[in-house]
Formats: structure tokens, C-alpha cells, sequence
């Protein structure tokens, strides 16, 4: 019975994201930012040519001339997801659109996610408020909100339903849920390249158990399966294949199957041996070991070091040493999504670990320490540890009510009760300090990182956070008022959270950035120029016409014109980008020939005013930079900065991108070239463009679409005015009228 | 009975004798030379790119029989971008003036020179011999306006041809006729002279002319400025779904089009925005539709999103929408969106006397001065419809089609209309009739409840059947 009343506020926690989300309705329905478009257009390829096309699908649209497998390069989970969503849809006579379902794909999965949070955290309160607060987590709301049409969207839900699936095993020791688990994760790794931090979790903490001394069957059953049926259902996914056993970071779970093997193989032997026995024999076997460990770990070393980067992908390096990419990768580098996050951007997204206590199971304490570690390399990952962090408050912040409401209850109880008892009341009084005092060990070390970010960012949690820590050291000096107190203090902070989470949902993350809006004294002002743009491309250009522009509008690009681009945010080839970061740093002359060496007819930049291509200029000379050295950093900088105003160095000011951007015709509207974001004056004006023409500018003039004039004929001499004048002149006769 | 048989039998074939005598009498009415035009004057209006021409014709019989009907004649350059000809005969006099809307219908003449292509005109009553009467016509020409040059630049305006007759082809004797052309502005770079001919502001006059001999053509041309939206619409296709739960949903998927001179080289945004009426005259931005009254929860929007640039002005006669597309349109753009919008059902669908039910929505575009190449409207009859049957003033192409909508079994049916070449003068009523039963309606909500009773019996089910095959 106590599991059926628990329903209800489930379900609400669980519809929670869905009314958070819907905030995003307050622009429309729409599909955000770029990784999601791409998501999208895979996911109307495959609901219009079927599942087969789909893995087969060459994309010629793309990384032109070189194209792009989509079927193999591509985690298809989300995009399997979306489109079965949508043929049982389909199917049934409801006729939404591929879009439709695209938007809505996230809330829906995040409700899936709240749910599976509640599975995993178990324990009637905790599970309902780790629930919740995962519903409204800003750091996950950024993923689940509608129009967040990314592989994370699933890939959370995968993620925990995975671990929850893992838990259940290791309780039962079930094969069925063994089986289950390996189905769960192949549902990740169909999703997600995150799916490494569970193939490296799961060993770590299989690890910790064996090397803690609880080795059981259960853990046997829990995790062998899981790695022999994982494994094998990995491999079959395109794009992981058979990376699945080739590269380091699955190898760290074949060491623990073995180890386990090892372990169990000595359990077993040791219940069939007698004690003396077992000695004898765990001399020999260790000493024979110990040789075919060092021979089998000298022929990793080996395997591993032949390969260039030592097995690892790039991003998973950069993620073991932080400077990783800085140093080698220019591209990981760039991706704001790949930088270490700022303190405040933790406090920011994940307001909700203040004061886990203890009893939680050693995975979930091993699962937010590693996460906390990821999180703090890699921004983008913060999106593991809110899972992680909304566990553990959830439990705290259950425990909490629990400690004070027990404790009210208790006093009401004694009040009415006259004075009796008090042997008892003795006793749970010491229970509970045993309890708050390790709690509040743990407290202070998670506090930090948050208390760091408050520093720096005034918010208005801060102050009742403090407050109910002070408040609670007292709940077991003032019994009664104190605890109520306490309570209130804590109903109160988490009114800030849910309100904080709100506001953040509503106004960071439910902003589709294609869409930017600006408040003006006669009320609220869209730019819609980038979907303008596009639309302007994909109805007005030729539908084989190729279009240059920074890899960042890439995946746009093909998604909403249609057109076919020579860069898109799939950064796989460096050297690809690099020739556009080249050909966008260079002279116009330059930079027409590598264009139309390229077969480039138009080149799309963004200008100046609120989204400044300047600052992606920057990466185009360094990605440039490194793979063609004539263009050089230095030349660009004065002073190790960039500058556009009167102390610019000749080279930047020569550059098309720069060029086009910058100076074109800034001068004609108000008489002085004004980078309106740096405020300063641009020294070079009255820029006159020879091999481009502007065809197109967007009404806020944030996207100009250049077309590259087609190559003059050689003409030498006084013959050039000449064929000028001539074709003016007929084209002067033409004008009048023929039958006059 | 047998009686009853050979009277039908009578019947039938009385009918039969009659219609072989009306057609084998038919040419003798129609001789062209029993009917001259007494005086004829044509007034054509350039001003927009839908070429209006009003032809008032004085039509006199010097036969010695009766004449039924009589022939319009268009050269074949403009009969296939002849939208539409109506004819009105005029009735009384001065103040007791009235018009009666006459029969027009397309015909073919075995002896047709060149191609000529012909409209028939029945009169209300046949003109017997000796008598005038007095028409209004009034067709419209569409693409009529040829843009030269064919490429501008964007400051430059346009310029167009419209090339005609002089003198009004037909196959009757005209013994006195004039033409004017209206253009919109004084800007005429060149026409055709015959004389006498001569230009005043904004007009130039062709004529009078006197006693033209049957079939006479004088071709002339018209070289002005005209930079008036060019908005063509190259397909519309409106779907109107009928729900019998108290609304009509109305969607229209625009493929929008400048069909004037095409833009070449540069766009200036700097340019079209501080110098609008020198520098891009001939492109256009704001477009406006006419909408029901009592129109709600109206989007526009194409297939990347939403459009923010659009301002719905709700009225009690007519709604107005103004919008603009995503970006300016120069000669030779495109662009494509979608309006949708609901209206109450009980505005438009009524029942017939008969018991069955209609509805009576207005044909054509909604937008205003728009030429639509190809329009296919497509009534969304709800399911279980029988009987569909759609009744319109001019011909056009029709077909049924099934569409499969929320929750459907066997589908819905839908009346498509299709018609080419349409113009604002098209957007005139017209019925859908149908039969339904109102039960039909409670099909979906029945499956609905249905649905959740079986899974909820089944989860009932689940739990109370212990499916193990050992007791535990």
C-alpha cells in the first residue's frame, strides 16, 4: 500500500519537467541551438527513407567535397528514439509532425529520467525528492527542456535507468535484470558517447567491493554478464564497433572481469580446499600469476603505445589532463562545451548539494565523486553529476524532514504525554546527533565548491542556506521551536530552488538562440535574422550551390536552407576547417581563389553588432594557424591582442573576414565604421570588396551571405575599358524599345 | 401502365427532337453576320500586374432571325492568360439602370482564324432582328505584363510591356470603337502608334475608330513603368478540415513568388532601408489577407518556424492580416509560408432543406492583388461523410480524395477543387454538400474510453491472475 500512495506525487514529479519545458512554448515550438538541427534532419531522413537508408545514408550535403557516412559516424539512439516515436504515431492515425515529436522528445525522456531517479535513489522520501529535484535541476533542464533535441536528451534517462538496473542486480542477483542492464546499456551507447563513464564506473566500483572484502555472486552476476553482453551489443552500434574492445577506455573494465574471474575462482576453490591446502595453493598460483600478469601487461603496454595517442580519443585524454586539448587539438579546444567551467556556473547549475548525509550505498558516493572530478574538467558533464547531486540532496533533504519532523512529533507527543520515557528519549536524541554530526562532516567538504561560486555571485539562496545550517545544529539544543524553525527555514530554501529553477529554466535555457529578442521602450524586439537567412538561401540560391561559413552554422545550415556546406559542427577534419579558417583570415584575393578552389559559391558571415564573428575570428587564424603555417597568430595581434581600431595590425585589417564584416558599410549609415560590441571605431573603412558581392543582409544585419564574382576574362591593356564600354552601350540600345 | 410507358416514351423523345433542332439552328442564330457592334469601348487598367479590361459593347441584330447568343474573340497570346470574362447586360435607362449577370461559357469555332480562342455570351432573351443591346464585360489577364529589361538591379525601377490590339478582335463588324490604357504613373517609355493615337497623363487613347471589318487586328505595345507588387502565387494549397465539435480549420501553404523583372547583382540592406522609394521600388515586403470575421487562433509560420513579422486586425465584417515574409522579395524570389486559422463552425456549415448539411466558405486567395497559378482547396469532410458534392459558379477540377487525420479508421473524405490561373475577382462562395450522422461523432471519444477500459481491465487482470506454474 505505502508504494501505491507514493504514486501520485511521482507522477507529479515526473509531469514537472513537462510544465517547466512548456516555458519554452513562450517563443514557439522550435528546435534549438545546432547539434539539435542536425539530430533533426537525421530524424527526417529516417522517417521519410526507413531504417535500412538510414545506416547506409552517405551525406553529400556535407564536408564538401569529402561528405559524411551519417549512418556510422552518428549515435543513433535519439534519432531511433524520435523516429519510432514518430511511426507509432503515424501509425495510429495521429498526425504530428517529425518535428513535433523532435521538440518533445526531451521532456518526455526527462520525465523517464525523474523516474528512473526515483528507482535508483529507492526509500520512500528520498526517492520522491531526488525526483523532484532532478525534474527541475537547472543543469539538466538545459538538456530537457523542449527544442533540446540532443543526444543527452536520452542518454541522462539511459544513464540512470543503467545504474538503477545495476543496483537492482547487485540486491537480487538476478540474470534477469543482468540481462535487462545489458539492454540498458546498449541503449547508451547507442545514445551517447558518454557511455564510458559507466563502462569505467561499474569496474571501479566492482573494485572498491572486491578490494573492500564484499565479493558476493550477486556482484558476480551483476557484472559479467554486463560486460560480455555489453560488449557484444556495443559492437554492433556503427559507430562504436569494434572500438569496443580496440581502445583504452573499455580496457579498464576487461582488467575487472578478469580480476573478478580471479577472485571468484579463488572463493571457489577456497570453499572445496581445506585451509592448509588453500595455502599451498595460493603460493603457487600467485607466484605463477604474478609472470603471466607481467607478460600479459607488457604486451598491452606494447599495443597500447604503437598507437599514436595511446589508444585514447581525443576528447578522452583531454578529459584525463585538462591541458590536453589546449595543447594538441585546437578544434576540442574551441568548443565552449569542452572548457573546465567557471565556479560560478556550478553554483549556477547545480544549487541543489547542500547537505547529503551519510547511509547512501558506496555506488552512489563512487558515482558523484567521479562526477564531481569529470564536471570540473569538462562543463559539458556537468549534465552526469546533477543525476549524482540530486541523489544525494535527495536523501539529505528526506533525512532532514525526517530528523525534524520525528523530532516534533516526538515533543507533541512527550508535551501530552507528561514526563516519562526519558531513558528513551535520551537514547534517540544521540542517535540523531550521531547522524547530523557525520552529516555535517560531508556537508562542509560538498560545500565548498558552491561555497567558492557564492563568493562571486550574490544569490538570494544564500543567505537562508546559512541560516538553516545554524538552524539545524540547534534543532537538538530547542527541541521544539527550533525544529520548526528549521523546517520552515528548509520549505523556504526549497521555494528559492524550485524558484531559482524556474527562473533559470525560463530565461537561460528555454531561449532557442537562433531566436534573440531584446527588450526596447516600445515593447519586446525579435531577431529572427539567422532563420531569415536561411530561408532566404534555401529558396532563392540553387539547390546544388555550396555555402562557406564557420563551422558553427554548419549543421543550420544543411538543417533549415538545405544547402550544401563545406564545414559543419561534426568537427572530424581538422585540416577541412583549418582551409576555411585560412581562407576567412586572408586577403580577398586569397581567399576567393581557396573558396573557389573549394567550388564555394557563397559565404556566409555573421556581423558585427551582437553576435561578433570577431571572436570566433580568433579560432579561424589559431585552427588555420596549425595546419598552414604562413598564417601566424602574431601577425594578427597587437600586444597579444586582437584590435580593429586604430592600432590594428595591417594583416587583420586586410582579411576578408574582417573585411567584410567590419567596414563594409557600416560608413554609409552613420558616417563612422563602429564595432558597436568593443566600442571602438574601426580605422579601416570605405572597404571596397573586388571578388565578392553582397547578395544578400538580414534585417538587423547579423547575417550577410556574400557570392563570389565569377573569374573576368583576361583581357590586357586599353581592351579591358573598351569591353566595358561596349557592353554598357548595348546594354543602353537594349533598354529602348525594339519595335520603334 | 402501358399508357403511363408511352407517355414517358413521348416525353423523351419530344425532348430528343428538340434538342437536335436547337442544335442544328444554333449556327444560323450565331452568323456573324446577322450581329454588328454598334459601338464598342475598352477600357484597359494596367495599374497592377492583373490586367483588368472592361469592354462595353453596343450589339445590334441586322439578321433577319433572332440571335440567342453572341462570340467574344481573344487572340490566342491572351486566351491562355485569360483568368476570367463576365458579361453583364445593361437594363434600362438612366437611373432605372440595372445589370443582369449573363451566361459566359468557353466554345470552339470549327472556322477559327489563327487560333483565336471564343467565349459565348447567351443573352437573357434572344435579340430579334432590329434590336440593340448593351453589354458590360469585363475579363481579366494575367503574366500579361512582360517585364523589359528582363534584369534590374535593385535601384533601378521596372519597366513592362503589355502588348495588344488597337482595335478590338472580333468576329462582328465594329462601326465605331475606342481603347483606352490606363498606366499607373506618367512614366511611358514607348507605345505603338495607330493613329489616331495620343497619350494624356496617366492614359493614352487609341481611337475612334471606324467601321472594322470582322477579325481586324492593329498590334501595339505599351512600354511603361509599372512597380506594383508582382505577388504571384505559384501553388496554394487550403485545406479546410471541418470538425463537427464547433470549428473549421483552415490552413494555406503559400509558394510565393515576384513574377516581375528578375534582380540581378547586389542587395543592399543599407540602401533598401534608408533609401526605400528610389532603391528597391519594385520589390515588396508587407502583404495582406482577407480573413473571416470571427477568425481566431491564427499562425503564420513556415517550415523553419515561426514568422514574428505579422499584425491581425479582427473586424466585424472581415479580418485583416498583414504580414511580411521572411525577407524582402525582389524579381524573381521566392519564399514560402503557411497561415492557418479557425472559425466557427456554425459562420459557414448550415443544413439544407433536404437534410443534408453544407458548407458555404468563399473560393480563391485570401490575399489581396495576388494572381495564384495553381489553387487546390481540399474539404476535409469529417469521417463517416457520404454522399460529398461541391457546387460552384465556374468550372474548375474536382476529385475525391481519403485522408487519414487523429485517431482515423476509414478515413476521411476530401473534396478537392482545383483551379488554375485564379485571381481576387474568384473569391466568391461556394457549397460542399454532404450527409452525416451525428453519432459518427462519438466514434473517437467511444475508442478513447474503450482503450483505457481494456488497459485497465488488463492491469486488473495481471494482477489477480497468478500466471506461475509452481505454487510458491
Amino acid at each position: 500500500m505505502a508504494a501505491l500512495e507514493r504514486i501520485p506525487p511521482l507522477v507529479v514529479a515526473s509531469f514537472l519537467p513537462h510544465s517547466l519545458c512548456a516555458l519554452v512554448i513562450k517563443y514557439e515550438s522550435v528546435i534549438h541551438e545546432f547539434d539539435p538541427y542536425f539530430n533533426y534532419r537525421v530524424t527526417q531522413f529516417l522517417s521519410k527513407n526507413g531504417i535500412y537508408e538510414f545506416w547506409n545514408w552517405f551525406d553529400d550535403r556535407t564536408w564538401y567535397p569529402l561528405g559524411r557516412v551519417i549512418g556510422g559516424t552518428v549515435y543513433p539512439g535519439l534519432t531511433l528514439t524520435a523516429g519510432t516515436i514518430w511511426w507509432v504515431l503515424n501509425s495510429l492515425n495521429i498526425p504530428l509532425s517529425v518535428e513535433t515529436v523532435c521538440v518533445f522528445t526531451a521532456p518526455v525522456f526527462s520525465a523517464f529520467a525523474s523516474w528512473a531517479t526515483y528507482l535508483l535513489t529507492k526509500g520512500s522520501g528520498a526517492g520522491l525528492t531526488a525526483a523532484a529535484l532532478l525534474a527541475m535541476v537547472p543543469s539538466y533542464i538545459s538538456r530537457s527542456v523542449a527544442g533540446s533535441y540532443d543526444n543527452e536528451a536520452v542518454a541522462i534517462f539511459a544513464l540512470i535507468f543503467t545504474f538503477y538496473l545495476y543496483i537492482k542486480t547487485l540486491n537480487t542477483g538476478s540474470l534477469f535484470y543482468a540481462t535487462l542492464n545489458a539492454i540498458a546499456y546498449f541503449y547508451m551507447v547507442c545514445s551517447w558517447g558518454g557511455y564510458t563513464f559507466i563502462i569505467n564506473l561499474i569496474p571501479m566500483h566492482v573494485l572498491l567491493c572486491i578490494v573492500t572484502g564484499r565479493y558476493s555472486p550477486r556482484l558476480y552476476i551483476a557484472y559479467a554478464p554486463l560486460v560480455v553482453l555489453g560488449t557484444l551489443l556495443a559492437a554492433l552500434v556503427p559507430v562504436v564497433g569494434f572500438n569496443a574492445v580496440l581502445t583504452s577506455e573499455h580496457f579498464a573494465s576487461f582488467l575487472v572481469f578478469i580480476i573478478i574471474h580471479v577472485v571468484a575462482l579463488v572463493y571457489y576453490i577456497k570453499g572445496i580446499l581445506s585451509p592448509k591446502m588453500f595455502k599451498v595453493a595460493v603460493t603457487l598460483v600467485v607466484s605463477i600469476g604474478l609472470v603471466v600478469c607481467l607478460i600479459v601487461v607488457a604486451v598491452l603496454v606494447a599495443l597500447v603505445a604503437s598507437s599514436p595517442t595511446g589508444g585514447w580519443s581525443g576528447r578522452s585524454l583531454s578529459l584525463l589532463d585538462p591541458t590536453y586539448a589546449s595543447k594538441y587539438i585546437q578544434i576540442i579546444a574551441s568548443v565552449s562545451e569542452h572548457q573546465p567551467p567557471t565556479w560560478p556556473s556550478y553554483f549556477m547549475d547545480i544549487n541543489a548539494c547542500f547537505s547529503p548525509l551519510s547511509d547512501a550505498s558506496s555506488f552512489v558516493v563512487l558515482y558523484i565523486v567521479m562526477s564531481v572530478y569529470f564536471s570540473g574538467v569538462m562543463v559539458r558533464l556537468m549534465l552526469v553529476l546533477a543525476p549524482a547531486a540530486c541523489i544525494m540532496s535527495g536523501i539529505a533533504l528526506s533525512q532532514a524532514f525526517d530528523v525534524f519532523t520525528a523530532s516534533i512529533k516526538y515533543q507533541l507527543g512527550e508535551m501530552s504525554n507528561s514526563k516519562d520515557d526519558v531513558k528513551e528519549k535520551i537514547s534517540t536524541n544521540n542517535e540523531t546527533k550521531d547522524d547530523a554530526s557525520s552529516a555535517k562532516g560531508e556537508k562542509v567538504a560538498k560545500e565548498r565548491p558552491s561555497k567558492k561560486g557564492k563568493k562571486k555571485e550574490r544569490e538570494p539562496a544564500d543567505k537562508p542556506s546559512v541560516k538553516s545550517k545554524i538552524a539545524k545544529k540547534k534543532a537538538l539544543v530547542l527541541p521544539l521551536e527550533a525544529s520548526i524553525v528549521a523546517l520552515l527555514l528548509l520549505i523556504m530554501l526549497g521555494a528559492f530552488y524550485v524558484i531559482h529553477c524556474v527562473w533559470a529554466a525560463a530565461e537561460a535555457y528555454s531561449v532557442p538562440s537562433i531566436v534573440l529578442t531584446s527588450q526596447s521602450h516600445d515593447g519586446l524586439h525579435v531577431f529572427d535574422d539567422f532563420r531569415e537567412s536561411y530561408a532566404w538561401l534555401s529558396h532563392n540560391t540553387d539547390v546544388d550551390d555550396k555555402l562557406a561559413s564557420w563551422w558553427d552554422y554548419g549543421y543550420q545550415t544543411t538543417a533549415m536552407a538545405n544547402r550544401t556546406v563545406i564545414v559543419d559542427n561534426n568537427t572530424w577534419n581538422n585540416t577541412h576547417i583549418a582551409t576555411v579558417g585560412t581562407a576567412m583570415s586572408s586577403p580577398e584575393k586569397a581567399a576567393w581563389e581557396i573558396f573557389n578552389s573549394l567550388d564555394v559559391k557563397y559565404v556566409l558571415v555573421v556581423f558585427g553588432g551582437i553576435d561578433l564573428n570577431i571572436n570566433k575570428f580568433l579560432w579561424m587564424v589559431r585552427i588555420g594557424g596549425g595546419v598552414f603555417p604562413h598564417i601566424k597568430e602574431a601577425d594578427y595581434l597587437r600586444d597579444g591582442q586582437y584590435r580593429i581600431d586604430s592600432e590594428a595590425t595591417p594583416t587583420i585589417l586586410n582579411c576578408l573576414c574582417t573585411g567584410t564584416n567590419l567596414s563594409c558599410k557600416f560608413v554609409e549609415t552613420d558616417g563612422k565604421g563602429y564595432d558597436w560590441v568593443r566600442r571602438t571605431e574601426i580605422v579601416k573603412k570605405n572597404f571596397k570588396l573586388t571578388h565578392f558581392e553582397e547578395v544578400f543582409t538580414s534585417h538587423h544585419w547579423m547575417v550577410r551571405i556574400y557570392k563570389l564574382k565569377p573569374q573576368k576574362n583576361r583581357i590586357r591593356g586599353k581592351g579591358k575599358k573598351l569591353k566595358l564600354k561596349t557592353s554598357t552601350g548595348f546594354s543602353k540600345t537594349a533598354k529602348k524599345n525594339p519595335w520603334m | 401502365m402501358a399508357a403511363k410507358v408511352s407517355d414517358e416514351m413521348a416525353a423523351r423523345i419530344w425532348i430528343f427532337v428538340v434538342a437536335v433542332a436547337l442544335s442544328l439552328s444554333l449556327p444560323s442564330f450565331a452568323s456573324s453576320q446577322d450581329l454588328q457592334i454598334v459601338n464598342a469601348e475598352r477600357r484597359i487598367d494596367l495599374s497592377s500586374h492583373i490586367v483588368k479590361a472592361f469592354l462595353t459593347l453596343k450589339v445590334e441584330n441586322i439578321g433577319k432571325n433572332p440571335a440567342a447568343d453572341m462570340l467574344l474573340a481573344f487572340p490566342p497570346t491572351q486566351i491562355k492568360h485569360l483568368s476570367m470574362v463576365q458579361a453583364l447586360a445593361v437594363t434600362g435607362k438612366k437611373k432605372k439602370k440595372a445589370y443582369l449577370p449573363l451566361d459566359v461559357k468557353p466554345s470552339e469555332q470549327p472556322d477559327a482564324p489563327n487560333d483565336t480562342g471564343y467565349f459565348l455570351v447567351t443573352f437573357a432573351t434572344p435579340l430579334t432582328p432590329g434590336e440593340t443591346v448593351t453589354l458590360e464585360v469585363l475579363y481579366i489577364l494575367t503574366h500579361s505584363l512582360e517585364p523589359f529589361p528582363m534584369e534590374i538591379a535593385q535601384s533601378e525601377a521596372q519597366l513592362v510591356y503589355y502588348r495588344d490590339s488597337a482595335v478590338i478582335l472580333s468576329p462582328y463588324r465594329i462601326k465605331q470603337q475606342t481603347t483606352y490604357f490606363k498606366t499607373p504613373s506618367t512614366r511611358v517609355e514607348s507605345f505603338t502608334s495607330v493613329e489616331p493615337a495620343n497619350r494624356a497623363g496617366k492614359e493614352i487613347k487609341y481611337g475612334p475608330y471606324d467601321d472594322r471589318a470582322p477579325y481586324s487586328y492593329a498590334p501595339v505595345i505599351v512600354h511603361f513603368e509599372n512597380n506594383s507588387p508582382f505577388a504571384v502565387v505559384e501553388e496554394l494549397v487550403r485545406e479546410i478540415e471541418i470538425s463537427h465539435w464547433g470549428s473549421i480549420q483552415i490552413t494555406e501553404n503559400y509558394r510565393l513568388t515576384h513574377g516581375g523583372a528578375r534582380h540581378k547583382g547586389v542587395f543592399s540592406r543599407v540602401d533598401y532601408q534608408s533609401r526605400r522609394s528610389i532603391s528597391g521600388s519594385s520589390s515588396f515586403n508587407g502583404l495582406l489577407a482577407v480573413l473571416p470575421p470571427r477568425v481566431n487562433s491564427v499562425y503564420y509560420r513556415d517550415d523553419i518556424g515561426n514568422i514574428s513579422t505579422s499584425h491581425l486586425r479582427t473586424g466585424y465584417k472581415k479580418s485583416e492580416l498583414e504580414f511580411e515574409p521572411r525577407y524582402p522579395l525582389f524579381g524573381g524570389w521566392r519564399a514560402t509560408f503557411i497561415i492557418g486559422y479557425r472559425v466557427p463552425l456554425e459562420d459557414y456549415l448550415f443544413e439544407a432543406p433536404d437534410g443534408r448539411r453544407y458548407l458555404n466558405f468563399t473560393f480563391g486567395c485570401p490575399l489581396v492583388e495576388t494572381i495564384v497559378n495553381k489553387l487546390t482547396i481540399k474539404v476535409v469532410l469529417p469521417e463517416g461523410s457520404k454522399d460529398p458534392s461541391a457546387v460552384l459558379p465556374f468550372t474548375v477540377n474536382q476529385d475525391l480524395q481519403v485522408k487519414y487525420s487523429y485517431l482515423d479508421i476509414v478515413g476521411r473524405t476530401v473534396v478537392v477543387l482545383q483551379k488554375d490561373n485564379v485571381v481576387p475577382t474568384h473569391n466568391v462562395p461556394f457549397q460542399v454538400y454532404y450527409t452525416f450522422k451525428p453519432i459518427y461523432m462519438l466514434a473517437e471519444p467511444f475508442m478513447l474510453v474503450s482503450a483505457f477500459f481494456f488497459v485497465f481491465v488488463a492491469s486488473l487482470a495481471y494482477v489477480h491472475i497468478d500466471l506461475n506454474i509452481v505454487k510458491k
